[in-house]
């Protein structure tokens, strides 16, 4: 790893080395225990009150830290804790720097959001008895995303990764519809297909060079490039983690998935787990095989590049189509990966700029969908477009909010979408492709068609008489909603928060380009 | 930041979020009150930035003032008072804010020292546009749909150019471009798109006269007329836009006269004149651009009188095709002598706002001895007073009677129409104010013995050719195909073709092909109902086979 190289020469700054008892000196490890020991506290008590209010302090503690977390590395320091006082790379090591930094915080960010919001929702979507069964998923599976992003261990990312999908698949089986039963089967189908692609690729590496700690693997591959197992090793752990992103054309767990899970769930996971396995993609592409062996070697960028393209074509097309509004969106989000991993097709610093801040600003956009759309849910008991007919009468906080944050999806001056679009597109003219950036932009008049339906439907249809008894969403779920919508709006505003992030952490993993 | 409240633009955009909740009395004072303090705003704003902001990582200019830029805010400020004061009898509640916004937004583009603030106002535009032509109603929905996605593009190739111009040249200052690069053909592009220019030009007479009675009115003003102030702004004295406006100008007037709607012909009208200042954009001399930014000037207000006039013949008759109209002077006296004020204007008649400004264009050809163009420009005028200049008038208010005797419009819809009857005159009178405002000192008198009489025989000419015509001129119930049909008809019926092509292909596969095959293909074509093949569920087999495909590509790619 790059950043393990730099500390080993004589003038740069070492890693701060962690193994103290003050509790400040713990954090890189703190935001993934709180959550892990929430969650079999939970099971104990079986009480679904407790358990929320477990859930909800665990995720606000988990923001907290993480939010030191970024702080303290901001300025591009890197901190390096070591478990139980057993030095990497013999022991399992925890490295925050100013890439994953960003990520905890999204992650617990969305968390913490969304908690508030689970307790009205949950209510109603899960049956009580399993209420407390939720939130220790719930907590578990920000552990697991958590962990992902904060290790620094080949190994224990895969225990992580697992842990995060095993209680996603409980999560989204716990849906009121019983089409979510074999949406979660499918989804642990290929889940498991997707870890095991993982692990083979990070046992192939640990194979050739002896070690699991991914900074010490990216220093001794340098000796090992290009021989046979690696690349293997390259193949499986690019498809498995393309798996798990939902990368086109191994999106098709996606839809389902969100489209039956509870609306919190669907909400949460839209946020966070494909963007934690996008960070995955990039750890390994660019802190362990290194920037010349995947995209100078080999054409890692060209598949990539038509893989994106045809995710931001398809899947939007499809999700012009769609009956069900929730799956409707859920194409709508393999189509926006398809634009993050473009970003990165492009090996440039800008091209990673925009995939990293599309990641936070997809999330925001998307974590204000579902969660509004549960708000529907909520009252209506389903999100088709022939039961929303002028819904926009009855819950127009609702449905204006999906509308900026549709807005946002099209890439509207003054939404983060936009931002994100940008960047996107200067990417593509500073590579010298012109058709791309006219595709990127073209693509979104596909996003305008799918957000136009939900506006035709709320706005210029006259409301059923089942419609027009609803009330506007319960408050507990709007503000949380409706901060996501706000934080869609300022970032699109006044993107330097963002933008300075996404930047940092891009020449963090391309050094050569700083 | 202070002095952004002094924005004309945002004291219009500010209005119309204001009127969403306004009734009655309130609503009809911050109507006019609005526009009216963009009036007087934009007449007295000093020249310069006067906002700055930044976003990403650029300096936005969002309010920069020239001579230019001033002249096209004052006028679209006047015509949103005009339009306001035209349309406070709408019944619909959203046209009026719709209206303002789509006001605003023009004059946000006019003062944008910026791409990126061209942009954001560019967009907005489109919105605002989109929802006065919604605001009609059902029978406008999938007008202004098509309108919509066309704007889009438009939005769409604007921002990709934008964001070229900045990587390449790294300033996103609104500046003079040439077409060197292809982000400025995109920009160029993007610009055309709402200048009504080919090939899309038939966005226009297929969007507008969908709209109200009220709307097309204030539609007829922003669009183009912002696209003809970016042209001069950005692409002066490119040649390839004499060519762009000459062609405008013909597909305007040959559709125009095969036309049986009123507001369609008015529409097609548009694309016409529109012509001429696209024209006087690629001459490019100071007298033509000058002669481009009066034409846009005037044209905004006669046309905007003569869609007043047809507006209120729509209100009171509900009919809106010249076969079905007639006669109507009798007792529309006041409507019909407005819709012949500004069908003067139009013409270029003497003693109107159109002979003082389009004689500019034609002028300018003369000066750089561009004869084939001055002859063009020439016809064209001609082919202007055919169409506009008394086909407009005689089939609505003359011609045959037939027998409707509806009475005038209400008092505020007459008194918008004088209102801008007096401007027609009063400009074509006296030019010398227009004149101070133009960008570039003047120097032409427009009143020679010469060009008067020579006008007056071209349109005394075509006027004869008219009633010695009429018969062949005289409407019937037919619909003149234009490009629109390409994606409204063979669009559709293109793709429906191939969708059945490719359903036989699968069949003629299936029946051909070995077992195997064939299974995959009958499940293709099993699921190939709404869903689609790639929208349905997949059985999780056939998900896991695409990992492996996916992982042997991979391994192939990464060992050889």
């Amino acid at each position: 790893m790059r950043s393990w190289r730099r500390s080993n020469l004589p003038f740069s700054k070492p890693p701060i080395t962690r193994c103290n008892i003050l509790i400040s000196q713990n954090y890189p490890i703190l935001h993934v225990v709180v959550p892990l020991i929430a969650a079999p506290l939970m099971v104990l008590l079986r009480h679904g009150g407790f358990a929320w209010l477990l859930a909800a302090v665990a995720s606000w503690s988990s923001l907290a830290v993480s939010a030191a977390l970024l702080a303290e590395v901001a300025g591009g320091g890197v901190i390096s804790y070591a478990i139980g006082s057993w030095a990497p790379p013999w022991g399992i090591e925890y490295r925050i720097d100013s890439v994953n930094a960003f990520l905890l915080v999204l992650v617990s960010l969305i968390a913490s959001v969304v908690v508030i919001y689970c307790r009205e929702s949950v209510e109603a979507e899960v049956a009580p008895e399993q209420h407390y069964l939720f939130y220790t998923m719930y907590v578990l599976c920000l552990a697991g995303l958590l962990g992902i992003a904060a290790t620094g261990d080949g190994f224990n990312l895969f225990v992580f990764l697992e842990i995060s999908s095993l209680s996603s698949y409980v999560l989204i089986a716990l849906g009121r519809d019983r089409r979510a039963l074999v949406a979660s089967y499918q989804y642990l189908i290929m889940g498991t297909i997707g870890a095991t692609f993982i692990v083979i690729g990070v046992g192939l590496l640990f194979l050739m060079t002896g070690t699991l700690n991914l900074a010490d693997m990216a220093a001794r591959l340098r000796e090992v490039t290009d021989t046979r197992p690696i690349l293997a090793a390259l193949a499986f752990l690019t498809v498995g983690i393309s798996l798990k992103l939902a990368l086109f054309p191994l999106h098709l767990w996606l839809p389902n998935a969100y489209a039956y899970a509870p609306s919190a769930v669907t909400a949460f996971l839209a946020a966070t787990a494909t963007k934690v396995s996008l960070y995955v993609l990039l750890r390994f592409y660019y802190s362990v095989f290194g920037e010349s062996a995947v995209f100078i070697a080999h054409p890692t960028s060209d598949i990539l590049l038509v893989l994106s393209l045809a995710a931001m074509f398809i899947a939007s097309t499809v999700a012009i189509f769609q009956d069900n509004i929730k799956r409707l969106f859920a194409y709508s989000s393999v189509a926006q990966i398809g634009y993050i991993t473009l970003g990165v097709s492009f090996d440039s610093l800008t091209g990673l700029t925009a995939a990293i801040v599309h990641l936070f600003n997809h999330a925001l956009t998307k974590g204000a969908i579902f969660l509004l759309l549960g708000g529907i849910a909520l009252r209506l008991g389903a999100v088709r477009f022939q039961d929303i007919g002028g819904i926009a009468r009855v819950m127009p906080l609702t449905s204006f909010g999906i509308v900026l944050a549709g807005l946002s999806l099209i890439g509207v001056p003054g939404t983060v979408g936009f931002v994100s679009k940008w960047y996107l597109v200067l990417a593509a003219i500073e590579s010298g492709a012109w058709w791309l950036a006219l595709l990127i932009v073209l693509s979104s008049l596909l996003a305008v068609i799918y957000v136009w339906r939900f506006v035709e439907a709320a706005y210029f249809q006259v409301p059923s008489a089942s419609v027009s008894r609803l009330r506007e969403a319960p408050l507990s779920m709007l503000v949380p909603a409706w901060l996501m919508v706000a934080a869609c709006l300022y970032f699109g505003l006044d993107a330097s928060l963002t933008l300075s992030g996404a930047s940092q952490a891009a020449a963090e993993l391309l050094p050569g380009s700083r | 930041m202070a002095s952004l409240l002094a924005h004309p633009g945002l004291i219009l955009i500010a209005g119309a979020f204001l009127l969403v909740w306004l009734r009655g009395g309130a609503r009809s004072a911050v109507a006019l009150a609005a526009p009216m303090a963009a009036v007087v705003l934009a007449w007295n704003v000093p020249e310069g930035v006067a906002v700055q902001a930044h976003f990403l990582d650029f300096e936005l200019a969002l309010f920069a003032t020239d001579k230019l830029s001033r002249l096209f805010a004052i006028i679209f400020a006047l015509m949103a008072f005009g339009g306001a004061l035209f349309a406070l009898n709408q019944k619909s509640p959203l046209e009026l804010p719709a209206a303002l916004l789509y006001a605003g937004a023009a004059i946000g583009v006019a003062f944008a020292g910026d791409l990126v603030t061209v942009f954001v106002f560019w967009e907005l535009m489109a919105i605002g546009s989109a929802l006065v032509v919604w605001s009609a109603g059902r029978t406008a929905y999938a007008a202004s749909l098509r309108y919509m996605m066309i704007h889009l593009l438009g939005g769409v190739l604007l921002m990709a150019g934008i964001a070229g111009h900045v990587a390449e040249f790294g300033s996103i200052a609104f500046e003079r471009m040439t077409l060197d690069s292809p982000s400025h053909w995109l920009i160029l592009a993007g610009f055309l798109i709402n200048a009504g220019a080919p090939p899309l030009s038939a966005w226009l007479p297929d969007a507008y006269p969908e709209a109200s009675w009220s709307g097309t009115v204030f539609l007829s003003a922003f669009t183009t007329k912002t696209a003809v102030y970016v042209l001069l702004r950005g692409f002066p004295g490119t040649e390839l836009l004499v060519y762009v406006g000459l062609f405008m100008i013909f597909y305007g007037i040959v559709y125009a006269l095969l036309e049986n709607d009123m507001r369609r012909i008015l529409a097609y009208s548009i694309v016409n004149q529109v012509g001429f200042m696209v024209t006087g954009v690629g001459i490019g001399t100071e007298m033509a651009l000058n002669g481009a930014a009066a034409h846009a000037f005037t044209h905004i207000i006669y046309k905007a009188l003569l869609l007043m006039s047809a507006g209120s013949v729509l209100l009171m008759t509900g009919r809106r095709k010249c076969t079905d109209l007639g006669g109507l002077f009798q007792s529309m006296p006041l409507t019909a002598a407005c819709g012949i004020i500004g069908a003067l204007s139009i013409s270029s008649f003497p003693l109107t706002s159109g002979f003082v400004s389009k004689s500019m264009i034609s002028q300018a050809a003369v000066d750089l001895n561009l004869f084939y163009v001055w002859i063009a420009l020439a016809a064209a005028s001609a082919g202007v007073f055919l169409h506009a200049g008394i086909k407009f008038p005689w089939f609505v208010f003359f011609q045959k009677d037939s027998g409707l005797r509806p009475p005038e419009p209400p008092l505020n819809m007459r008194v918008a129409m004088i209102f801008f009857s007096v401007l027609c005159i009063g400009l074509g009178v006296a030019p010398g104010a227009l004149y101070e405002l133009l960008p570039y000192a003047v120097d032409y008198v427009p009143y020679t013995g010469a060009h008067v009489v020579a006008q007056l025989q071209l349109l005394l000419f075509s006027g004869l050719a008219f009633f010695v015509m009429l018969d062949y001129l005289r409407r019937t119930l037919t619909i003149t195909l234009d490009v629109d049909w390409l994606y409204r008809r063979l669009g559709p019926a293109v793709c429906g073709v191939a969708a059945r092509a490719l359903a036989r292909m699968f069949a003629a596969l299936a029946s051909a092909a070995p077992a195997r095959i064939m299974d995959i293909v009958s499940a293709l074509r099993r699921h190939h109902g709404p869903e689609g093949v790639l929208a349905r569920t997949w059985p999780t087999g056939s998900m896991a086979l695409w990992v492996m495909v996916l992982l042997l590509v991979y391994l192939l790619l990464y060992y050889l």
